[in-house]
């Protein structure tokens, strides 16, 4: 079978377009599998070349079986995201072995296309949305090279093209954006269990903040309604430890959101928090969130969460009260925020048992942040090891630790003082990112605190580390640490231009979040109410897509339609009618045929018609190609026109 | 019946054709190229085997233009100088005089260029181009009108020096004779001798009146459509990777010059997409070269392969 090569051209801008695709994917592809697509690549390139030639049937054969075999003792599996995903990227660089006909050209230009959605199931952040639209780019211009038979216009040109075809596509990607039907949960429904997100668990250890404080990620970010609260109310809460076993602190199962606690509390503060995905339930509020957003509860102990995970960027209006006063818990949960195991730390409880003597709980917590604020106590990311009993060893030997020690030992003293207490994490303070438009909190902002239940005010916030560095609360970790360097670079204040410019930089991933990942269901609900359909379900919703989709496909096509009959030439649309009446009978105007030798051909052939065609022929080529306008000639092409009708047969 | 004005050139050079036609029988097509070359101020190159009237069409136009023909017979001992002319001691006036040689004619049949050094075959080219002969620091104009058809054997000849490809876009048009018909074979073997026949042709042009024929060329209307036409095959002929290189600027500029030139033949007053290919095999055939895959591609398939990928603007 004689077989055409593909152009050099062609394969070079597919096979750039299909590296760009698959270079997404570069970090969780396996080396083996790396180096065998970019060996696959090399081949193709060097068959370009004329270097090396395509393998046969047998050997590619042989390869995709391999192939798939080693996919599935890999991953144990051909089903799923990661191995889904390798699978695609593999078959894609076989496929480009077996290239040699137009359509295969087709099948991996689709393939590439692929590469980039799976690409969206790990990441969808503005920097991964930017490199997967060059990759489209690349891939459109790739795919309209392969439309020439044989040379296609250079790349510059290819490129320009592709540009203009996304850019007239973005009124159908915004309409589909907009009114598609949204899901709760992150756009492709799967959970993403491959990377362990950063993020406060339930679960508190001695070190295991310290470790978290480590982390420059960001946690969330916050706009205000008008002004910001002060630094030392912005404490974000987050999960409630009550259950101590004599080393972590944990959340003690207990009947959420069964019964909320009254709570009195007067000028909220209203504000919008973009949240990360972190995958776990809670949302983050400021001390004390008033009410639960939509699809969010708000439990007994005043902690916002939600029924599935927070996986995909999750962004809600929330109020809270900096001022409050709450209502007697049940007497159950005031029982549990007592207890404490039995035994251990006999110095701790000795401390205690004298400051019982005190009538007023109140009195036993000042007593122990004098205890705090009277010692030499310090304030670091990493303090010496606790050995044996754990509280006794931080309160009296070693008085080093970061928040989670002062906030456990806190509580540790008060419950062995029988004042109800419970450990409270979350985040404290935030930075006002650049313009102050909005604060964002990072997970080196992570924080935990105190809270104890006083007859007369309700729960109260009690934080111990701000009674030995104070600067804590106002400036952030930065200032009270004893060694600021272990800190990542944008939780530092000496950053530098470095950190300037990344913090510029989060301005634009923050507007990615507002404006795109963050638009849900909530928010479509919200536009569509407010464009006048309020309670419109997913059937609606596809309806009023297929019609507005419709009818501005159908208005754009009558506008270019209209354009197009406001800008034609009349000569030529003469010519055109003409030439269509022959083509009627038969005789077609070849592409490459100039009007007076397509007259010839049909005088050739139909010589009944030599006369009058000839004459439309002459004054259509005297009136396109000729030199000036003239009417007259131009009514007389007209009438002959409307006056040509060729019979089918003579 | 409405038809373009009756141009008057036009017949007189249907005349032309016509005459040079009954010297050479059923090649009116190559005549019709070699007169507009000729209007399009540009020289010619005939490439044939021998003995198929390269020399007599030179001589027909020459007679029938009314032109002073010179034949220079190039063999490979041939020096500059016996083109050109030389600069000869002359006692009487005890100076140096120049005495012109055979390229001071309008119209200069270089025989098997091909046959001549390189040294002499760029004499006569560089003559050409400039329209002038320097020699002794004196620049002295060549006639005017000055044409050159150049024969050439084909290279697979022994004892040839192949024009370069930058010689050869020097010549705006490459020709092929061919063999004839049977029908013009018959006719010119029951004919007269055709030296005879050539001796009796009447001018029908003078040089004046070539000279207004070739400013009437520069006159012939290119429409944008043409010129799009013309940019599309310029612009079709540098990326398609067939060729090696693609048309120059200068290649198209001169495509246009016998475009116009055609369709003063065809008696128009325009430019036809028709005008274009009917010129463009002979113009753009010794200006194309295959690319290495396509090796062996012959110049007629190479100028096809062009025309076919370029529709013509409606």
């Amino acid at each position: 079978m004689a077989e055409r090569a593909v152009p050099a051209a062609q394969v070079y801008g597919l096979v750039g377009a299909l590296a760009f695709a698959a270079a997404a994917h570069g970090a969780v592809l396996p080396p083996w599998l790396l180096a065998g697509v970019v060996a696959a690549f090399a081949w193709r390139l060097a068959v370009a070349g004329g270097h090396l030639r395509l393998p046969g049937r047998l050997v590619l054969g042989a390869l995709t079986l391999a192939f798939g075999i080693a996919i599935a003792l890999v991953y144990g599996t051909l089903l799923g995201r990661d191995a889904g995903v390798a699978l695609l990227a593999g078959m894609s660089a076989l496929k480009l072995l077996e290239w040699r006909t137009r359509r295969d050209a087709l099948v991996l230009v689709f393939l590439g296309y692929l590469l980039v959605m799976a690409r969206l199931l790990y990441d969808q952040g503005p920097l991964t949305a930017l490199w997967l639209l060059l990759a489209c780019v690349l891939l459109l211009a790739a795919h309209l090279a392969c439309a020439f038979e044989t040379a296609s216009p250079p790349p510059r040109v290819l490129l320009g093209r592709a540009v203009r075809l996304l850019v007239r596509g973005v009124p159908l990607a915004l309409l589909l954006f907009l009114l598609f039907p949204r899901i709760q949960g992150p756009l492709w429904g799967f959970q993403d269990e491959s990377r362990a997100r950063t993020g406060l668990s339930d679960e508190m250890t001695p070190g295991s903040i310290a470790e978290l404080a480590r982390s420059g990620e960001v946690a969330f970010r916050v706009r205000f309604d008008g002004a910001p609260p002060p630094p030392a109310a912005r404490y974000w809460r987050g999960p409630v430890l009550d259950g101590y076993d004599g080393r972590s602190w944990r959340t003690v199962g207990w009947a959420e959101g069964l019964r909320r606690d009254a709570v009195l509390g007067e000028a909220p503060v209203r504000y919008v928090v973009t949240l990360e995905p972190h995958g776990r339930r809670w949302l983050f509020a400021l001390d004390l969130p008033a009410a639960a957003p939509a699809d969010a509860t708000l439990g007994s102990r005043f902690v916002l969460s939600r029924r599935i995970a927070v996986n995909e960027v999750l962004r809600y209006e929330q109020q809270s009260w900096l001022a409050y006063r709450t209502a007697a818990p049940e007497a159950g949960m005031l029982r549990l925020q007592r207890q404490l195991p039995p035994g251990g730390n006999p110095r701790a409880r000795a401390l205690a048992a004298e400051w019982r003597a005190l009538p007023d709980p109140a009195a036993r917590v000042r007593a122990a942040l004098q205890l705090f604020a009277g010692e030499p106590f310090r304030y670091t990311l990493s303090p010496p090891p606790l050995t044996g009993e754990p509280v006794d060893a931080f309160l009296f030997d070693t008085r080093a630790g970061f928040c989670e020690h002062y906030a456990g030992a806190f509580v540790y003293l008060m419950r062995a003082a029988d004042v109800p207490a419970r450990v409270v994490t979350g985040y404290l303070g935030g930075e006002a990112a650049p313009g102050g438009e909005y604060f964002i909190v990072r997970q080196s902002d992570a924080h935990a605190w105190a809270e104890v239940w006083l007859p007369e005010r309700g729960w109260t916030r009690v934080d111990p580390t701000a009674a030995i560095a104070p600067e804590r609360v106002e400036n952030g970790a930065y200032g009270a640490l004893d060694e600021p360097g272990e800190l990542p670079l944008l939780a530092r204040r000496d950053g530098g231009w470095v950190r300037a410019t990344l913090l510029e930089l989060d301005a634009l991933a923050n507007a990615w979040n507002d404006w795109v990942l963050a638009y849900g269901p909530e928010r479509q609900r919200e536009l569509l109410a407010r464009l006048g359909w309020p309670d419109i379900d997913w059937r609606g919703l596809m309806l009023l897509l297929v019609a507005l989709g419709g009818g501005g496909a159908a208005a754009a096509a009558t506008w270019a339609a209209w354009r197009g009959w406001r800008r034609r030439d009349p000569r030529v649309a003469l010519w055109n009618a003409a030439c269509a009446r022959l083509a009627e009978v038969g005789l077609r105007r070849g592409a490459q045929e100039g009007p007076l030798a397509f007259a010839a051909r049909v005088a050739g052939a139909r010589p009944e018609l030599a006369d009058e065609f000839s004459a439309i022929a002459r004054l259509y080529a005297a009136l396109r190609y000729g030199a000036g306008a003239d009417a007259a000639a131009l009514a007389e092409l007209r009438r002959r026109t409307r006056a040509f009708h060729p019979r089918r047969t003579p | 019946m409405h038809a373009p004005p009756a141009f008057a050139p036009a017949d007189r050079l249907a005349a032309v054709v016509q005459q040079v036609g009954s010297v050479i029988l059923g090649k009116e097509r190559a005549i019709r190229l070699a007169l507009t070359c000729l209007l399009a101020r540009g020289h010619l190159l005939i490439e044939d085997l021998p003995g198929l009237g390269k020399t007599t069409l030179a001589h027909a136009l020459g007679r029938t233009l009314g032109l002073e023909v010179r034949r220079i017979q190039f063999t490979s001992d041939l020096l500059p100088a016996d083109i050109l002319g030389a600069a000869v001691y002359d006692r009487e006036q005890a100076a140096f005089v120049f005495h012109p040689g055979p390229v001071f004619a309008q119209l200069v049949l270089a025989d098997e260029i091909n046959r001549a050094s390189p040294k002499t075959q760029s004499a006569l080219l560089e003559a050409m181009e400039e329209g002038q002969v320097t020699s002794d620091g004196h620049s002295r104009p060549l006639p005017v009108p000055f044409f050159v058809i150049a024969t050439q054997n084909p290279m697979t000849q022994l004892g040839t020096f192949p024009l370069p490809e930058s010689q050869l876009d020097r010549f705006l048009m490459r020709l092929t004779l061919g063999y004839p018909d049977a029908r013009a074979e018959r006719a010119l073997l029951a004919g007269e001798d055709r030296r005879r026949l050539l001796e009796r042709l009447s001018p029908l042009l003078g040089p004046g009146e070539l000279t207004a024929l070739q400013a009437r060329c520069e006159q012939v209307h290119l429409a944008p459509p043409l010129l799009d036409y013309a940019q599309a095959l310029l612009a079709q002929s540098r990326f398609d990777p067939a060729f090696e290189t693609g048309l120059s600027p200068r290649a198209g500029q001169a495509l246009l010059r016998a475009a116009r030139a055609w369709a003063l033949l065809e008696g128009r007053d325009h430019a036809l997409p028709e005008d274009v290919q009917a010129v463009l095999p002979a113009l753009a055939g010794h200006r194309l070269r295959p690319a290495s895959a396509q090796v062996g591609a012959r110049p007629e398939e190479l100028v096809r392969r062009l025309l076919s990928a370029v529709p013509v603007p409606v």
